[in-house]
């Protein structure tokens, strides 16, 4: 029923033949790069719930991310929990914070730019909290012991890390996809398009908020237990910082807000984009986000409806969608 | 335990004021344009820099720098609005925080790879001469930035309320169209407000240049405590954000002192997001 | 089936409406008429949840729902549309019509499939696929009709469903609206166009400045004096009169 059009299936094409071909990459370096794109992807997937399907743009995804990551950090570090436990723990206290966040700002009716400073103040002050209390590391952060195995959810092998990864990354998108074509997508569509005609047509606007909240903390909190597992180390100023709620943002909307593929070719494309920079010019910290912000102010203005809304009008089927439909 | 109120009470009071005239900007923006200005603290950052090499480089005293910095300042404010956000926000509120966050990104990472991270201060030596007031003995250059934003708040004020360009403004700030249709250039006069605004930040710079530190990061310190010094003083209203730039500067010493230097901010962020939630009209504001 | 009583709502000093009665018995449409800002919409806001009236109540097959939110009243079998129709961009026809029917119906399956038997009852078989914004003004205005439907809605509150459309597509509309009620729906609807009133609705009540201040048959409403005036000013119907007269 759902007709792409050559362009998208093309883009979706390209990806997949990238994650692919990692593989076989002559370098380990590619795929050290692409493990690292991939875990933010799971965060810009984690915006796109609200951001992309609902319209609720979030600044403060940091606070999703943080709130998984620390989660299981303190029960595997403070309690000697497994890592499998403090794995859905993090899912869960992320999904719990998304809850949390949003029944605060949404029964006040917060919205547009309101939303987007609450969840930044929310980052921070979850940031500072985390900072200053023992049992989170203080400022030092919190470190898990090096013991690779698959009980403790370590992998000496960069392409079990790699191949766990992308497994992980289908499951979100599929759940996306997943959420897309459900009554609770067509919702949160809805309320993005229309939030009044949304409570008219017997939609309980605020908790369909709420909810999709709940599951984008869901992915956030999963996106922040990757990230431990990966680097077994965490501190602060990192997972509950800016940096991490700027790429929760930039990926889906460059790469489509609101599809099922944005969020991982936004991402991946400018993790690309700053992976060659840095080849250019190696001795420049925080190049990747000047041209990470050239392409957003660029994408804003040329291509409103991200890479895939691009890739839709190259090729597009007959039976002519909207764009962005991928 | 009252002896070291009063000095927290009065060094938050200097501070506040330095909050409030960042924030004047910042709601000045946000009443005509209604546009949030993520970018405030890094032009603050970058007029802190302007500010520090003009000392360094060329001995020029920050206070004096005001007349070299202010103007430089409001042009680039007049030309980022013009040229950038403007035409590539398509109108839209969204498009328009995320430009002017995009813009923060290259202001601050262009400013780390150029400035590097190191933290620096202009060793201006009488900026600690030390003014005792009360019994608490404050920094002769927090005193003076103070003053000046004390004295600054009114004159912006009157400026709005009296001259052309001000009734200009008010008057786009309250009907875009019909302003238009009485002949007023509405992108100039947004650019001119966007200009002001940036000028401010500048002014602020110049007086917290003496006692304060710079790094690439110092406007992300300033930029949250700002928008909170703006919704809680009420979007868009001057008076409002003087009084709360002071108040939030109060808390902010305050928690310093109460919970420790380290959570001294976490007072600000938790009474921006009890406003934000309780009363996002702000203590001044017109209801939403 | 609908029974409004005492209904008032003041906007800061200003008295939007004042005491509004109506009634709407199954199977009937009801008009409410009158001029700009006679607080027609406001009354529907209040009816449908939108807004809390500050005095009066709402009953709705018997059941009080005053101060219900929109979506449990709703759930219960009353909708209202609204004037200025937006269609949910980024959806198809049918995709806009299926957020109606989810509301029964939580499987897309067969929301969807209740999405197209309505889109078809109201002539949009053809365009179920294309993109909702891509529709005309007279296309949003089925697309609204069909939406409200399709979440299984007995008594629907339509605003200016005409608003905006040409002759041949209000006499369009008008048949839509009866065939729809012949299927046993009851409607009240806010109208300009006298003309559709006439045809299809038995009565109609008339606000003026946030009072009812006459209800009855639409024929006998244009000859009631009061009404006259409230259209066309203080005074209007007796000028009519000699005019007529003369």
């Amino acid at each position: 029923m759902k007709s792409q059009s050559i362009g998208q299936i093309a883009l979706a094409a390209a990806a997949v033949a990238y994650l692919i071909g990692v593989y076989f990459a002559s370098s380990p370096v590619w795929m050290g790069f692409t493990i690292n794109a991939l875990v933010i992807a799971v965060i810009a997937m984690s915006w796109n719930i609200t951001g992309g399907f609902g319209g609720l743009s979030s600044f403060g995804h940091a606070a999703l991310f943080g709130t998984g990551a620390y989660a299981s950090a303190v029960l595997q570090v403070n309690y000697g929990v497994s890592a499998w436990i403090g794995f859905a723990a993090g899912i869960l206290a992320g999904a719990a914070m998304g809850a949390f966040i949003g029944a605060l700002a949404f029964r006040y009716g917060l919205r547009g730019s309101y939303f987007a400073l609450v969840t930044l103040a929310f980052a921070e002050v979850l940031r500072i909290c985390a900072s200053s209390f023992a049992f989170t590391g203080g400022g030092s952060g919190l470190q898990l012991k090096l013991a690779p195995g698959l009980a403790n959810l370590q992998f000496a092998d960069r392409t079990v890390v790699y191949t766990a990864l992308l497994v992980v990354v289908a499951a979100v998108m599929a759940l996306t996809a997943l959420i897309k074509y459900s009554r609770f997508g067509a919702y949160l569509i809805a309320v993005r398009e229309n939030e009044d005609a949304a409570r008219a047509l017997g939609i309980d606007t605020y908790r369909i908020k709420v909810q999709a909240m709940a599951i984008s903390g869901a992915f956030g909190g999963l996106a922040g237990v990757l990230y431990l597992q990966l680097w077994l180390f965490i501190d602060s100023t990192v997972v509950y910082g800016s940096g991490i709620s700027i790429e929760a943002l930039i990926g889906p909307i460059i790469g489509g807000a609101g599809t099922v593929w944005g969020p991982l070719l936004g991402t991946l494309g400018l993790h690309l984009l700053g992976e060659g920079a840095k080849h250019l010019l190696p001795n420049a910290p925080g190049l990747n986000f000047v041209l990470y912000a050239v392409v957003l102010i660029c994408a804003l203005r040329f291509l409103p409806q991200g890479l895939v809304g691009l890739a839709g009008k190259i090729g597009a089927s007959k039976k002519k969608k909207e764009s962005g439909d991928a | 335990m009252s002896s070291l109120i009063i000095p927290a009470v009065l060094s938050g009071l200097m501070m506040g004021a330095v909050y409030a005239l960042v924030a004047l900007g910042l709601t000045l923006i946000y009443g005509v344009l209604h546009i949030i200005n993520f970018a405030h603290g890094s032009l603050l950052m970058l007029a802190l820099y302007a500010a520090y090499f003009l000392w360094y480089h060329l001995g020029i005293d920050p206070y004096l720098a005001i007349p070299i910095v202010l103007p430089v300042f409001f042009a680039l404010g007049y030309a980022l609005q013009r040229g950038l956000i403007a035409p590539m926000s398509s109108g839209s509120e969204q498009n328009v925080l995320l430009i002017t966050l995009a813009v923060s990104m290259i202001v601050d990472n262009l400013a780390l790879y150029f400035w590097t991270s190191n933290t620096r201060t202009a060793d201006i030596a009488y900026a600690y001469d030390t003014v005792e007031v009360l019994g608490a003995f404050l920094p002769l250059g927090r005193v003076i930035a103070f003053c000046a934003a004390l004295a600054v708040a009114p004159l912006l004020w009157c400026f709005m309320a009296y001259t052309r360009t001000g009734s200009a403004i008010r008057a786009v700030a309250i009907e875009k169209r019909g302003a238009e249709l009485v002949g007023i250039d509405v992108n100039h006069t947004y650019a001119v407000c966007f200009g002001i605004g940036t000028a401010c930040v500048a002014l602020a710079a110049c007086l917290l240049l003496p006692t304060f530190y710079i790094t690439p990061q110092v406007g992300y310190t300033f930029v949250l405590v700002a928008f909170t010094t703006v919704v809680l003083g009420g979007m868009g209203s001057l008076p409002g954000a003087l009084i709360a730039g002071l108040l939030l500067g109060v808390i902010e010493s305050l928690c310093g002192l109460f919970l420790g230097e380290s959570l001294g901010q976490i007072g600000i962020f938790l009474a921006f997001i009890l406003i934000l939630l309780f009363k996002p009209s702000g203590l001044l504001g017109r209801a939403r | 089936m609908l029974e409004v009583r005492n209904l008032s709502k003041s906007f800061g000093g200003l008295k939007a409406v004042t005491d509004a009665t109506l009634d709407v018995a199954e199977g009937s449409i009801v008009g409410l008429l009158g001029p700009n800002g006679a607080g027609k919409t406001t009354c529907f806001t209040m009816i449908a949840g939108f807004t809390k009236p500050d005095e009066g109540s709402v009953r709705f097959k018997g059941q009080d729902i005053t101060g219900l939110a929109p979506h449990r009243i709703c759930a219960l079998g009353m909708i209202r549309t609204f004037q200025i129709v937006q269609p949910f961009a980024g959806l198809t026809v049918q995709e806009n019509i299926a957020v109606g029917a989810y509301l029964h119906h939580h499987n897309r399956h067969e929301a969807m499939s209740v999405a197209r038997d309505v889109g078809k009852r109201l002539g949009m078989g053809g365009m179920l696929d294309r993109p909702a914004s891509s529709l005309t003004i007279a296309g949003r205005k089925r697309l609204e009709l069909a939406r409200a439907l399709a979440t299984g809605a007995k008594l629907l509150l339509l605003d200016e469903v005409m608003a905006g459309l040409i002759p041949s597509e209000i006499s369009e509309i008008v048949g839509i609206i009866r065939q729809i009620r012949d299927e046993g729906h009851t409607f009240l609807m806010i109208e300009h166009v006298m003309q559709a009133v006439m045809s299809l609705a038995e009565t109609a009540y008339v606000l003026n400045q946030g009072k009812m201040i006459a209800h009855g048959p639409p024929r006998e409403l244009v000859r009631d004096p009061s009404v006259v005036e409230a259209y066309l000013g203080h005074g209007a119907a007796t000028r009519l009169q000699e005019a007529h007269h003369a």
